[in-house]
This record gives C-alpha cells, structure tokens and sequence, in this order.
C-alpha cells in the first residue's frame, strides 16, 4: 500500500528532522536510495524548484517527492505525513507552556532566549544576504574584491528599505513589488 | 467557524508569500498576527520560534501548529498547519504536472533575484524590531552576537544556542529580574 508506507516514511521525516526543512534532506536522500521513488539528481532539481516557490522547504519538498511517487494523492498523504509529528508534539508542549509560562524561571530562561532567536533570525537574513546582494562566489573564485558587492541589487535593497520605512504597507505587498521588479529589470 | 476559517486563510496567506524558509514569514506573522489580529504579542512568537527550532519538525509549521492551538486547541492546531500547507500542495503539484525545470525559466529566476532583496529588508526589519523589545542589558547583546556568530559561521545546530542561552537567562536575568521586585 503505497500511501501508507509515504504516509509513514514522511512521519519519520517530520519526527525526526529537527531545526527546518533543510534538516529533512538527508532523510529524502535515504528515501532516494531505499525506495527509489525518486533519483538523486531528481531530488536536486526538486530542491532547486522547492526554493524557488513559496511555501516551508520541507512541505514543498515532502509535496514533490510524493506526487511524483504516488499522484497528487501522494503529494497531499506526504505532506500530512510530515506535519502530524509536529501537530502531536507541538500541541503537547503548547499545553504545558501555557500553564507554565509565567512561572519566574520559566520566564528568565525565555528573556536569554529571545536575544538569541533575534540572533538566528540575524543568520537567516545573512545567508539571503550572501546569496543576494553579493557576489560571494565570483569573490572565492577571483578574489575580486571591487565586485564583491553586488551593486544593482543593494541599490534595491536601499531603495526598498526607504520605501518600506516610508510606508509601512504589508510585507506581501512589497514582496509582489520585487517580484516584478526582478521580472522587469532583473535579474539581480 | 468563522474564526477557524480566518485561521485557515491567515496561515495560507503566509504559506503563500513566504520565501526562504521560516525565519523569512516573520515579518508576515507580525503584521497579520501581532499587528492586525493581536493574537500574539512579538515576545510570544519569539518563544514559540525557539521552542519550533528545538522540537522535531518543519519551524513553520511549528509555528503555526502553536499559534493555532493557542488561538482555538486543537482544532485549531490541525486548522492552521492545513492552511500552512495548502499553498504549498496547490502550487508544487501545478508545477509538477505542468513544468519542468521550473526553476530554469528565466522569469522565474528573475522574480526570485528582485523577491530575495525585499526578504533581506523585511527581515532586517524585523530584526530591528525585535531588537529594541527583547536585547535590554550587555548579557542580551552577548547572547545576540554568540547565537549569530554560531549559527552564520559553523555547522554546530541552533538548539545548543538555544539550550545555552535559555540556561544563562535563568542564571543572569532570573536573578536581576528578583532584585529589581
């Protein structure tokens, strides 16, 4: 019974790849190998494809694999899969996190936490940056370092900051914004 | 219903514009959740953010597991990770049937380079934000710069900063905390 057994492998995925839907790929590496659902480089350009379009990695990823193993029933049963772990698990700790959240050392350990997720957030934007407004890999491989900046994308970059601060619109509304930009004038 | 409906709408909103994994639908969930709504205030989204990045599973996901449950229990856990998840089966599939190499096609690749730069605005955005509600003393600034510098620059997982930092919270701010009462 092919939903079933997507149904437990992508279960396993959701219950064991902790820390984001990047953690889930050495998991759908071993799903390529065991199964052969799917081929390496498949699972590659499924990456690519997941990163391109909107939507958690891992769901996009978890979606792809099982359409492509089973049809859109696939994809939808992968999907459930992988979220039911984390709607058992999450929804366990919800509970006794809301019983317990005032307590005072709950709430100290909390206050070092959030710098520190302030500080992942920080991370996250870093590997954008990297990928967007510099020219990482021209530098590594020519070590040029008059064209390690990315100009036409930080002058975006400037550009949306203003208007962003200007404004204050909703996110999705400047997202659209950069989507046509990119169409029009990219790519950056 | 009309508020598990709302759940489900809001949560499929953010899987449809969020790019970049979960860090990237904050400045969403700000606007929508904190902003909007008032369901959660910044502080709350922080905790369930470290509490998503240390549990088994996808942080969005996890994310919006919590946030619905607190909003409706269970019901409301289930009704917003299905709404999560919805944009995501809906365009995936679309692409599967009718495209191939999708991510070779030149508009899309374009559209991505422009979408990419406003995620770095909207989250350092976010992070200015988040900065001025929750970094107050040196020990904050310290946890900041050790949970970037970690995370950025090596391969060690972000649930031994979190772990740590929760540990010297309890140490260094649980103390302050009862000498200013």
């Amino acid at each position: 019974m092919i939903y079933l057994l997507l149904f437990v492998e992508f279960f396993k995925i959701g219950l064991f790849s902790i820390g984001g839907g990047l953690a889930t790929l050495p998991f759908l590496y071993h799903l390529a190998d065991t199964y052969g659902w799917i081929t390496s480089e498949e699972l590659l350009d499924m990456i690519a494809v997941a990163e391109s379009t909107p939507g958690p990695i891992g769901i996009n990823t978890a979606t792809f694999v099982g359409y492509r193993t089973a049809g859109p029933l696939g994809g939808i049963i992968a999907t459930l899969g992988t979220v039911t772990p984390s709607i058992i698990i999450i929804v366990l700790i919800a509970y006794y996190f809301m019983k317990f959240s005032e307590h005072p050392k709950v709430r100290a350990g909390f206050n070092g936490v959030r710098p520190a997720v302030v500080g992942l957030i920080a991370a996250a934007g870093y590997e954008v940056v990297k990928i967007s407004l510099l020219n990482t890999e021209h530098f590594v491989d020519t070590l040029d370092l008059l064209n390690v900046i990315n100009y036409k994308a930080v002058a975006l970059f400037a550009a949306m900051m203003f208007i962003c601060y200007r404004f204050k619109k909703h996110p999705i509304v400047y997202i659209v914004i950069g989507g046509l930009i990119g169409i029009l004038v990219g790519p950056f | 219903m009309g508020e598990l409906w709302e759940l489900f709408l809001i949560f499929a909103r953010m899987g449809a514009f969020t790019f970049g994994g979960g860090y990237a639908m904050l400045p969403i969930i700000q606007k929508e959740i904190v902003e909007k709504k008032k369901w959660a205030t910044d502080e709350e989204v922080m905790d369930y953010y470290a509490i998503g990045q240390c549990t088994p599973g996808i942080i969005a996901v996890n994310v919006a597991t919590f946030m619905g449950f607190k909003r409706k229990g269970i019901i409301g856990a289930i009704v917003a990770t299905l709404g999560m998840v919805f944009p995501s089966l809906v365009i995936i599939t679309t692409i599967a049937v009718f495209f191939q190499h999708f991510e070779d096609y030149v508009v899309v690749q374009r559209a991505f380079s422009g979408i990419r730069i406003v995620v770095v605005v909207l989250i350092l955005q976010t992070i200015i934000k988040l900065w001025k509600q929750s970094i107050k003393n040196w020990v904050g600034i310290g946890l900041f710069a050790l949970s970037f510098v970690v995370i950025a620059f090596t391969k060690l997982s972000p649930i031994y900063v979190i772990v740590l930092s929760c540990i010297i919270g309890i140490m260094v701010m649980g103390k302050k905390e009862v000498a200013q009462q």
